[in-house]
């Protein structure tokens, strides 16, 4: 693969050695196909199969898999397969819009905080307050002051998506913070980046340049937690009433209500926990790749 | 006697009571060591004077006692007296003014000391001081004075007629504690006797070795019980904690427990459990019914303050054929077979029990009809739009239904939502935290008595077996508004003369049959104005071990008020 | 160094007062009650009663002030007087009492701080152990079998979250396997079982094992991700093809030279991680009845009781700013490059 790569590097953008080398990573390549499989089923799986989630059928309630339903159904006879995608497209998006929210905030915070002394004190005072606030007596003030206002505004199930998505963005991204700032302090320090500094190379291309790529590493295994924490949170919210309507399935309030039911009727917890499993596995799996991949080191090793 | 035996009638109606001490297990105090109970929900004081929750109520029912109490049945019990005061043995006079309680010969508290009149008069005193904030004051409406002629004589005197004078030291509310423990705990001290308000001395089974606060409590037989072979168990263990699942997985799989309380659970993971063979489903009926609330007033955000007043009556639910509609889509049978299976019952009405008081004139509920009710959606001119949702002059039948955080409930809501689709109303369906919802923050838009949303649904009961007080909250000044802080039973804010009228005859009626008739008048007008639309009768279920005899399952009382009885079976 | 610390320290005092204001204003505005719980057979009146006697009608600011003084004023006199035997004064002031228990806030946090010590303590403990040498040995041989396993359950066990794996592992070592057999765990962890001899430390283990490895398993899986990212960053680095040139041990420059430079995001994590241990772990308390602080919590949340709910949070955010300090003080000893002035 090496060979090819070296003798177009001249005439080539980075970006095409980043994919190359991206592609060569199996682990990488196996996780974008789940993730990507996944996706597709839950953006058009829905629009193939004929059962709706939320269609009640009592006559089939509690039934084990079979040839119309495969993945059996619940205890209102509503298919766990139509659910288990429903849910997915929820899930997913506010897995995905929450992680990127608390990575933009964490990454920010981190780094100015690590990067500018002036700003040290104050940012990671402000980390300290968001990690000791109570999240949930939080988040049942800021759904009694916006719920309405934002369900005015995008509709009751576009303003709660709204409201989840920024709850749990904004309530997760310390860790990253935190995080960031450690590896920039000492990144500060390296000869590298002082010698940048010694040739005059102002501060926003530091950052760009040298500080960003080399906490890459941090950010990205951030990322894959954060999708699960992301996916696991939404359904505690939902459990207790702060999230979606009770009508609207999710992964994790699948695998809740699953939960329940555990000895009798197994398959409805683990689908939706086998989902949940594989969409973070795919993710970690794509993170790892893209690290390597962003990593000139590695890359054409 | 007539109000005795009406009670007594009322058994009629019960589960059939398993009869007390069937095997005739009898011996020392203590013999069968130890009786392990799990609450999934943990009790946090041992005085239900300061806390008026259920778990406190029962927990406590192991250590302090009321003069007299509810049986399984319904029909009072002298408990700490040998005789429960009527008008028949002259205990209650004629004026219904006065009752007189006889307290039983030798009754000690667990210290040994002697319980007398002093005792009874200082609950009474201490539940009514200023600045107490106590939880079950409701018991003691309308007593002006006790007295106290002799040690073992307690005279109570009411400021008005009281045709059922059993509030005041009867039933697990309203126990007696100990004076000479209590008397520096009045009013605003009551907080600082910690002590007191987690070992109260009393004259239960059990007196308390430690008590950890929503947590777990450690008890002992009560060495001066008043009858010598009781308590069979000579410790109890109390544990709280955890979810209604696990609770009986405990009782019935793992057998690590005895008992297990109020286990909601799906009715077929309920069967599956008892099938492991370790432990038995046990329930009882009292007057508990799960209803749909139907709000008459206008809760669209728009208005402002002055949403859900009677200002701004409700643009489409005020039309009685819709709410009849909504009420024969709904098939109750299904309902309870999906939610409660043997736990629950068909009902039509909201004041399902005691039997004196159950109305059959409104069964035409029982059956679902969703043809019907789409011949009277469009006989009174709701026609269905191109979307399957029916409108007439612009309005259009689209409600919000609001309840709180419950597994069961949100399958209720999954298939009413089903059936009211079909009937051409649209539905959007919300669940709120059942701490928020109950609550009563005047803060807060989403609690049940603000109600701003079409229809709600909820639980509610009545302690004892006398329906006065709960008849008595669908009255016009019970209306939740804002003049009142949004306090207040009425929450459909309905309102009719008549009903007031029918109301007020009630409270001055003291004949039985002519309660037991005003009462199904008052029932019978909710219901066929569909003001609420019964769903279930629920009963209080609980499980415990198949190694556990003379559980008595009590919907009216404490539903361990007799586990003095308990005993281990097999030793 | 020393210096810093202590201006920190200094700065923590403002730092905090004003997150215990921003807390109780977020617990007052909250919209549960703590009558809320009650029987709706108990009538308005009543339950108006009830919060009028709870003080919860107080003005805000007339609260948060009483609280700032039960807190700093009366609380530290009285542990004072109850360590030395001195008399400052406390009798008949009233104490930080609970909405629910109507007994002493304090109290009720000494009572549980043994048993979410004992759980989530040995959790973490058990599952930074295994983490550490997790990442090192699968960054040191990425892409091998043991670097595939490890992510692979790493990852299932982070995405499959407690209220699921606690009850799996009770269906599997309480229910199917039967009550006598040696592998049977019980179901429900005993907080009032002592800790006396050899018989009673072996239930004691056996009750911790089902929680512990819930718990442990979650806090595996975060820590070993990041020892092993950031090993990853540092094998490649210039110092350590120059520490192999130099011809230095393979195992000391792994265990030396690159373990020491890839521990701050670790100890970042690990730091604000044990603030954690003493929030309890809500779901995994419930689901095994540990009933510590993290269930006290939660209750004490959907109860409304205030003055607990603010007093928990205020500790908690206490142990979250101290342990932040550590970490900061920790990043200079790891990496005598990072200076603080």
């Amino acid at each position: 693969m090496s060979d090819t790569s070296l003798e177009q590097k001249t005439t080539r953008n980075q970006w095409w050695d980043v994919w190359d080398q991206f592609r060569s990573h199996k682990g990488a390549m196996m996780g974008a196909f789940v993730f990507f499989i996944i996706v597709f089923a839950i953006i058009f799986g829905p629009m193939l199969w004929p059962y709706d989630a939320t269609s009640i059928d009592i006559r089939s309630r509690n039934q084990g898999p079979s040839w119309a339903h495969p993945m059996g159904t619940d205890q209102l006879g509503r298919d766990t397969m139509a659910r288990v995608m429903a849910g997915g497209r929820v899930s997913l998006a506010v897995g995905m819009t929450a992680m990127v929210i608390a990575l933009i905030l964490g990454t920010l915070v981190g780094v100015l905080a690590g990067y500018f002394r002036r700003l040290d004190g104050i940012l990671m005072r402000l980390t300290d307050l968001f990690l000791a606030l109570p999240l949930l007596p939080l988040l049942l003030v800021v759904i009694m002051l916006f719920r309405d206002k934002l369900s005015a505004n995008f509709g009751p199930e576009g303003g709660i998506f709204i409201l989840m998505v920024s709850a749990i963005g904004i309530t997760s991204w310390m860790q990253t913070a935190r995080i960031v700032r450690g590896d920039v302090l000492a990144l500060k320090e390296r000869e590298f980046v002082l010698a940048a500094r010694s040739i005059g190379t102002p501060n926003r291309r530091m950052i760009t340049r040298h500080v960003l790529p080399n906490v890459m590493s941090p950010i990205m295994v951030s990322a894959t937690l954060g999708i699960a924490t992301a996916i696991i949170t939404e359904s505690a919210l939902s459990f207790l009433g702060l999230g979606f309507p009770p009508d609207f399935p999710t992964w994790g309030r699948l695998l809740r209500d699953g939960t329940d039911f555990l000895q009798q009727f197994p398959e409805r917890a683990i689908w939706p926990g086998l989902m949940i499993s594989l969409t973070v596995l795919g993710v970690n799996y794509m993170g790892d790749g893209l690290r390597d991949a962003l990593d000139p080191r590695i890359r054409g090793r | 006697m007539k109000l005795r035996t009406a009670l007594m009638g009322a058994a009629a109606m019960m589960t059939a009571a398993s009869p007390l001490l069937a095997d005739g297990h009898e011996g020392e105090r203590g013999r069968d060591g130890e009786l392990k109970i799990i609450y999934w929900q943990a009790p946090s004081i041992m005085n239900p004077y300061l806390s008026g929750g259920t778990k406190e109520l029962e927990a406590a029912s192991l250590v302090i006692e009321p003069l007299a109490r509810y049986n399984q049945d319904g029909a009072l019990v002298p408990w700490l007296v040998d005789e429960v005061p009527t008008v028949a043995n002259g205990g209650v006079s004629e004026d219904l003014k006065t009752i007189t309680w006889k307290l039983s010969e030798g009754l000690k508290w667990s210290d040994g000391s002697p319980v007398t009149s002093e005792d009874v008069k200082f609950s009474w005193e201490y539940c009514t001081a200023e600045g107490g904030g106590c939880a079950q004051a409701e018991k003691y409406l309308d007593v002006t004075s006790v007295d106290t002629p002799d040690a073992r004589t307690v005279v109570v005197n009411f400021g008005v007629a009281k045709p059922f004078p059993y509030g005041p030291f009867v039933g697990a509310q309203a126990p007696i504690i100990q004076k000479a423990q209590f008397a520096d705990c009045m009013g605003a001290n009551a907080p600082t006797c910690t002590d007191a308000n987690f070992n109260p001395i009393g004259t239960g089974p059990f007196t308390v070795t430690e008590f950890k606060p929503n947590d777990v409590i450690t008890l002992a037989a009560n060495e001066n019980y008043r009858d010598a072979s009781k308590p069979a168990f000579a410790t109890v263990t109390f544990k709280g904690g955890g979810d209604a699942a696990s609770a009986g997985r405990a009782v019935m799989e793992t057998g690590e427990f005895d008992y297990a309380w109020n286990l909601q659970l799906a009715p077929e993971e309920l069967d599956r459990m008892e099938s492991a063979g370790k432990g038995k489903n046990v329930v009882s009926f009292g007057t508990s019914v799960e209803r749909i609330m139907i709000n008459f007033t206008d809760p669209s955000p728009e208005l402002g303050d002055r949403r859900g007043t009677t200002d701004h009556p409700h643009p489409f639910l005020t039309d009685k054929s819709v709410r009849q509609a909504m009420s024969m889509a709904i098939d109750r049978a299904l309902l309870v077979e999906i939610g409660y299976g043997n736990f629950g019952r068909l009902t039509c009405n909201v004041l399902p029990a005691p039997a004196a008081f159950a109305s059959t004139a409104n069964d035409s509920c029982l059956t679902q009809d969703i043809d019907g009710a789409n011949a009277l959606l469009d006989e009174a001119g709701w026609a269905k739009g191109g979307d399957g949702i029916r409108t007439k002059d612009g309005v259009k039948l689209s409600v919000l239904y609001q309840t709180s955080t419950n597994a069961v409930r949100q399958d209720f809501q999954a298939l009413i939502k089903d059936w009211w689709n079909q009937i051409g109303i649209e539905v959007e369906l919300r669940n709120i935290d059942a701490s928020v919802f109950f609550g009563s923050d005047p803060g807060s838009d989403d609690t049940f008595q603000k109600f701003f949303a079409d229809v709600e649904m909820y639980t509610n009961n009545f302690d004892g077996t006398d329906p006065e007080a709960y008849m008595a909250g669908w009255t016009c000044d019970q209306r939740p508004r804002p003049e009142t802080q949004w306090q207040g039973n009425n929450m459909p804010r309905f309102c009719s003369d008549e009903y007031d009228a029918l109301r007020a005859e009630l409270s001055t009626t003291g004949d039985i049959e002519e309660r037991a008739r005003l009462a199904k008048a008052m029932n019978d007008m909710l219901m066929q104005e569909y003001v609420m639309l019964p769903l279930v009768h629920r009963g209080r279920n609980a499980a415990h071990a198949n190694t556990l005899g003379g559980v008595v399952m009590n919907v009216w009382d404490s539903e361990i008020w007799n586990a003095a009885d308990w005993y281990r079976i097999g030793n | 160094m020393l210096n810093y610390t202590l201006r920190r320290l200094i700065l923590t005092i403002p730092t905090l007062l004003f997150i215990s204001f921003i807390i109780f204003i977020i617990v007052k505005l909250s919209p549960s009650d703590p009558t809320g719980g009650l029987p709706l057979t108990i009538p308005p009146e009543v339950r108006e009663q009830i919060r009028e006697a709870l003080g919860v009608n107080k003005p805000l600011m007339v609260q948060y002030f009483l609280w700032l003084k039960q807190f700093f004023w009366l609380e530290p006199r009285i542990y004072l007087e109850a360590a030395f035997g001195w008399d400052l004064g406390t009798a008949g002031e009233t104490r930080l009492i609970s909405y629910a228990t109507r007994s002493p806030v304090m109290d009720l946090i000494w009572q549980r701080m043994p048993q979410t010590l004992w759980v989530v303590g040995t959790a973490y403990l058990v599952g930074v152990l295994i983490a550490v040498p997790i990442g090192v040995i699968s960054a040191y041989k990425q892409y091998s079998i043991f670097d595939q396993t490890g992510t692979f359950i790493s990852m299932i066990g982070f995405s499959v979250p407690p209220f699921f794996s606690g009850v799996l592992v009770i269906v599997i070592f309480s229910v199917l396997i039967p009550t006598d057999s040696f592998w049977w765990l019980p179901s429900i962890y005993d907080t009032t079982h002592e800790v006396t001899d050899w018989e009673s430390f072996k239930y004691q283990f056996r009750q911790m094992i089902m929680p512990v490895m819930v718990l442990a398993l979650q806090i595996t899986a975060q820590i070993s991700r990041f020892a092993r990212a950031s090993m990853l960053d540092n094998l490649n680095q210039d110092y350590v093809r120059t520490a192999r040139a130099k011809g230095i041990r393979e195992r000391k420059v792994v265990l030396v030279h690159v373990l020491r430079n890839s521990m701050i995001p670790v100890v970042t994590v690990i730091a604000l991680g044990i603030p954690g241990i003493f929030g309890g772990a809500i779901i995994t308390e419930q689901v095994f009845k540990v009933n510590g602080l993290g269930q006290l919590l939660i209750i004490a949340i959907q109860g409304g009781d205030v003055p607990t709910v603010q007093t928990l949070t205020f500790i908690f955010a206490i142990l979250i700013v101290l342990f932040n300090l550590v970490a900061d003080v920790l990043y200079g000893l790891l990496d005598p490059r990072i200076r603080y002035e």
